[in-house]
């Protein structure tokens, strides 16, 4: 196995000497992106959400409860061991983000608890959190690669949760949306999709930085781990969807959303996508819900827009642009 | 630059620009066109072309208008003959990003009139390769044509 270099000494951070310039865009990145729950009127869906039954209301609680497992995980292991591996200081810096903003993710889902829901309904849930098998093996199967001593798997676990487990529950707030449902909670898990973006794409970056350097046999070895960690998760992950989504018929939906989002977490590694676009086919309703006040899409090639439709207008800073 | 080239659709060419992370670059390869990459480095001059071109850009931030578009994309649009060249523009981006998805070719859309052709995410599935492969083609066919008549 490759070591890598660690951080072994501190030394005072100088934003100004950065060894690569990713860390200093993806910085500005997130603490742009930067929010609190208190930002969401969730209030605003206590009327939506008592139109809910009681099998929808458990559902959507027990849905929440293991995104906020997830965060946890992130947040407490996932980001501080990433901190071990961190090869420069400003890389460090930003998991000391990636952190803090999981917990504000798991905040968040206490704050819609709170606003909205039964305590009893709530403690049940976490009671349920703790007893469900397939939720407890995918806390397991990724804790395991956070405990071990390869960097390069810590990486691959964590790109897998940020960009691939989470969607089984981000699927059904999109939902709601998509039925004028719990719109305002919505708007907070879209703040937090757009977070776990960033989170992926810049763990797989680093991923990808790392493992060029290793061996051909080492890197080779890296990716049948990875893609076997995948097909592990997956077959996990079909499981909990269905013992979540059956009773309301949503299943053969969700999976197509865990195919589509498998794929982006493959990518984010540099890997190719695994499923064929015939299963990742996602309810267009749900895509839409992903950006609500978008324009139509703007595939043009396919000539579904076959005027040159060119996009509602956009403010930018002009003095940047010359013309 | 000779009529005769345009006419028969030579001449076709893509320009793109791509971080350290390569995603776009990727795609750019994955396609197998003849392609030019805007430079990195922004020490480095940049580049002015010479025929008609596609636009290919990544889109940066998290879903702000303010910095979408790379740095290195606006410098070379703010070169007038570059600009003028410019026929379309295609963007990569993230869905998770709602609104904001490949918002950097919106902009570039608006501001230089020219259509957004395609967005994909990370470096393309196979699917948009194929998609936008053909789209290209079929694109500077419809502008020769245009030019005819
Ligand atoms: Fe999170
Ligand atoms: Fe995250």
């Amino acid at each position: 196995m490759t070591t890598m270099q660690r951080l072994s000494r501190v030394d005072a951070i100088n934003w100004n000497r950065l060894q690569d310039d990713k860390d200093l865009e993806v910085w500005n990145r997130l603490t742009s992106n930067f929010w609190l729950p208190e930002k969401v009127p969730l209030s605003n869906d206590i009327q939506s959400w008592n139109t809910l039954t009681q099998q929808e209301k458990q559902l959507t609680i027990r849905v929440f409860t293991g995104l906020t497992l997830l965060d946890t995980i992130q947040s407490s292991v996932g980001a501080p061991v990433l901190m071990e591996d961190a090869r420069t200081p400003h890389e460090e810096a930003v998991y000391t983000n990636i952190a803090f903003m999981e917990s504000v993710h798991a905040r968040s889902y206490s704050s819609i608890f709170s606003t909205l829901c039964a305590t009893r309904d709530v403690d049940d849930a976490f009671r349920w959190s703790e007893e469900n098998p397939t939720l407890q093996a995918k806390s397991e199967l990724i804790l395991e690669r956070y405990r071990s001593d390869d960097p390069l798997m810590r990486k691959v676990a964590s790109v897998f949760l940020e960009s691939f487990l989470f969607y089984s529950g981000f699927y059904l707030p999109m939902y709601w949306s998509s039925h004028a449902k719990l719109t305002n909670t919505a708007d907070l898990i879209r703040l937090i999709i757009r977070d776990e973006a960033v989170h992926g794409y810049y763990i797989g970056y680093k991923f990808q930085q790392a493992l060029a350097e290793a061996t051909p046999e080492r890197q080779q070895e890296v990716k049948d781990y990875a893609y076997e960690l995948l097909l592990e998760l997956y077959d996990n992950e079909v499981r909990y969807t269905e013992s979540l989504y059956d009773e309301v018929g949503l299943t053969e939906d969700v999976k197509k959303f865990l195919h589509y989002n498998a794929n982006k977490a493959l990518m984010n590694l540099g890997f190719e996508p695994l499923f064929p676009s015939s299963v990742t086919d996602v309810d267009p309703t749900i895509m839409a819900a992903l950006s609500p006040s978008a324009d139509e899409n703007h595939d043009f090639f396919s000539g579904s827009g076959s005027s040159y439709v060119i996009g509602k207008a956009v403010a930018t800073e002009d003095d940047d642009w010359a013309f | 630059m000779q009529n005769a080239d345009v006419e028969a659709g030579r001449n076709r060419s893509l320009v793109y620009f791509s971080t350290k992370s390569g995603n776009t670059h990727r795609f750019i390869q994955k396609l197998g066109l003849s392609a030019q990459r805007l430079p990195l480095n922004r020490e480095e001059p940049t580049p002015r072309i010479e025929q008609p071109y596609i636009l290919v850009t990544p889109t940066y931030g998290g879903g702000y208008a303010e910095g979408a578009v790379p740095g290195q994309v606006i410098r070379f649009l703010n070169d007038e003959h570059n600009r003028h060249l410019l026929r379309g523009v295609i963007a990569a981006g993230n869905t998770n990003f709602g609104e904001a998805y490949g918002l950097a070719g919106r902009i570039i859309a608006q501001k230089c009139q020219v259509p957004l052709l395609y967005r994909f995410e990370l470096f393309g599935t196979d699917d948009d390769v194929a998609k936008v492969r053909k789209g290209v083609e079929e694109f500077w066919k419809r502008q020769a044509q245009s030019l005819t008549t």
